[in-house]
Parts: C-alpha cells; structure tokens; sequence
C-alpha cells in the first residue's frame, strides 16, 4: 500500500522557450497609465470582486523598471504623449502594452487637436480592450488573450533574439544604436 | 428697465452699448474703452458689490463683424444677484484689459482665454501657456483652427491598415520656417 512517488529516473520535456513563456505569462506585474475615466473600471477588476490577480497580473508596480505590462488606461493627449512614450522606453524588455478602453485604443469620440488617435500611433500595443469604458469581464478577456499571444510566440515578444517583432523598422534601428 | 441695467447706463452713459433680461438675470454689452472703471464700480459700488468672477469666457462668431464677444459671467453673495457683461471685440484689436487686480480669480480663466482664443490681456501678470505646450502654433478653439490639425511632440508611428477611410488628419511635425533663407548675393 502506499503512493508510487515519480522516482528519479522520470523527467518531464519541453523546449525551454516554452517553460519560459509560460512563467512570463503568469507573472505579468502592471504599470498603470491611467489618465481618465477607464480608471475606475481598471480598479474594478483589480479589486477583490473580480479579481485579476487570479489570471496572474497579480502586482501593479509604479515603477516602470519592475513592470512588464503597460496598461494605457484613458485618453492620451499630445502633451502627455512623450511622457507616456518614455515611460514605455523605461521598462524592461520583455513589455507588452494594453490599450484600454476606446480612448486608448482609436482616441475614443475625441477627433481634435489635443487627443492621440489612438497610442499605437506612439507605442506598439499587444492588444486593444474595446468599450467605454470596457467591462471587467472584458479586461480579463484582454489579458487572457495578452497570454495567448505570449504562450504562442516562439520566443515572446523580444525573447533570445531581442528582436521585438511589433517594432517598426526604424525604431528597431533605433534601439539598436 | 432692470435696476442693474439702468444703473450702468445712467453712470456709464459712453460705454453702454446694448442689454437685455431674462429671468432676472442681466446681460450688458459695453465698449472696451474705459472698461475698468466699470469692473471696479461694479465690484465696489454698494448697489452691486459683485464680490465674486464666476465665469470668464470668449465666442468667436467668424463671419460676423465685430469678430469676438468677451462673455464675464458675476455674482454678489451679499446682495444674491447675478450680472453678465460682454464686450464685442474686432479681429484687428482683440484686446482687452485683464481683470485680474480687481478678482484674483480671473488669473487662470484669462490665461485658458487667451490660449483659446488668442485675445490678449493686457496688465496680466503672468501670461504664459497653461494648456498648451511649448511650440504648440494658433489657437485651437478659434473657428478658423482646422478641427482635423494635431500638433505632435512625438513623431507618429504609422499604423496597420485599420482605417478603412485613409489618413484624416493632418500634422505638424516641425514649425514652419519663419525667415525664409536668402540667397547669397
């Protein structure tokens, strides 16, 4: 009687970038841009009701240095845009972006002279959460989907080859000098 | 006539221009000329004691001729009584007097308004941009500022093809040059 404990002759396989990935995607610690009314929806689902710890983007972290998501939360204005695009140049790699909520995402019903249409016009961004704001069940949609993406990449974003493929040309040149 | 009406055109004969009530509430057109001896009768004379700026503003109604309307927007919490006083102003002389010395809170509205608008306060003691950025060219809520125009601190990125409608809106990236370059004679 008794349990047959795996003895020391089993092992498990798999290709290392995807143990990798698997562990960057459940450890997803935020920096919260949050500049508008998507806030409040923003802290719905990190608060205790709904709980975005659970998918593992456990920690917001208000520093870009310990981040590696970027959640853009609310409308993003032209003066505020280089300070949006330095904080993303802070983190490290590997980053993903979320644009949360319709502002974010294509500027929302703002069409002006203040308003970013949208901060894949600065930033490259992972996934856009539609709505205004959006649901919370619609965030956590978001993120699980944001996981797909790093479950799926063969060596994530930026991964061993430090080639970040959401990366334009240019910028890639950029970051290389 | 209303009382507050009547007072300003019996004491300020020159600069009355225009008036009309609703509600109890008076609305006085008048000249910029001589403005602040107004602004200061209407703040200190007992019968008004306008103690308090609630709102300062400007219109620009394009194809009209005088181009500016200044909107002032005043309430007096001893006697509860409200006035609003605009100015017409032409294009060519769009300035006024800054009220800021007599109601300390028309400091920031002036500096929104004259952003906005473009109209110049004169006796203002810190005019410079509160909502703009530095390099930001024209006034974006006059009706001549292309609603389409955006002004970039950032170069923008192209995007994927997610608009089906093509690129809207324009851009300045960098300042047009002010001098043009002369050729060596």
């Amino acid at each position: 009687m008794g349990l047959k404990f795996p003895s020391a002759e089993s092992f498990v396989t798999s290709r290392l970038d995807e143990v990798i990935n698997w562990s960057r995607k459940f450890s997803l610690f935020q920096y919260p841009f949050v500049t508008a009314c998507c806030g409040m929806e923003f802290m719905a689902v990190y608060g205790p009701h709904y709980d975005g710890a659970r998918f593992g983007s456990e920690i917001p972290r208000f520093s870009p240095r310990q981040a590696d998501l970027l959640f853009v939360v609310g409308t993003v204005n032209h003066k505020m845009a280089p300070i949006l695009k330095r904080v993303y140049e802070q983190m490290a790699e590997p980053k993903w972006v979320i644009a949360f909520g319709a502002c974010a995402s294509s500027g929302g019903f703002y069409q002006n002279y203040s308003t970013v249409p949208g901060i894949d016009r600065i930033l490259p961004v992972d996934v856009f959460i539609a709505g205004c704001p959006p649901r919370p069940e619609a965030v956590l949609d978001g993120i699980i989907q944001l996981q797909k993406q790093i479950q799926d990449k063969d060596s994530g974003p930026s991964g061993f080859s430090g080639i970040n493929p959401r990366q334009t040309k240019e910028e890639l040149l950029l970051s290389r000098e | 006539m209303p009382p507050l009406t009547a007072l300003i055109k019996k004491d300020f004969p020159k600069l009355y221009l225009d008036s009309h009530a609703q509600h109890g509430d008076e609305t006085v057109s008048i000249k910029r000329a001589g403005m602040l001896e107004l602004f200061l009768f209407l703040k200190d004379d007992p019968r008004c004691k306008f103690d308090m700026m609630i709102d300062l503003t400007a219109v620009d109604y394009l194809p009209r001729s005088p181009r500016f309307e200044m909107v002032y927007h005043f309430k007096s919490s001893p006697l509860h009584h409200r006035l609003r006083v605009k100015i017409p102003l032409e294009e060519s002389a769009c300035q006024v007097d800054s009220i800021e010395p007599l109601w300390v809170a028309a400091d920031w509205y002036e500096r929104e308004c004259w952003e906005m608008y473009g109209i110049d306060f004169q006796g203002h003691p810190n005019l410079k941009f509160l909502l703009r950025y530095e390099g930001f060219q024209g006034h974006p809520l006059r009706k001549d500022y292309d609603k389409l125009l955006m002004q970039p601190l950032v170069p923008m990125r192209p995007v994927a093809e997610r608009h089906d409608y093509g690129e809207v809106f324009q851009y300045v990236q960098e300042p047009p040059p002010s001098v043009p370059e002369q050729e060596p004679s």
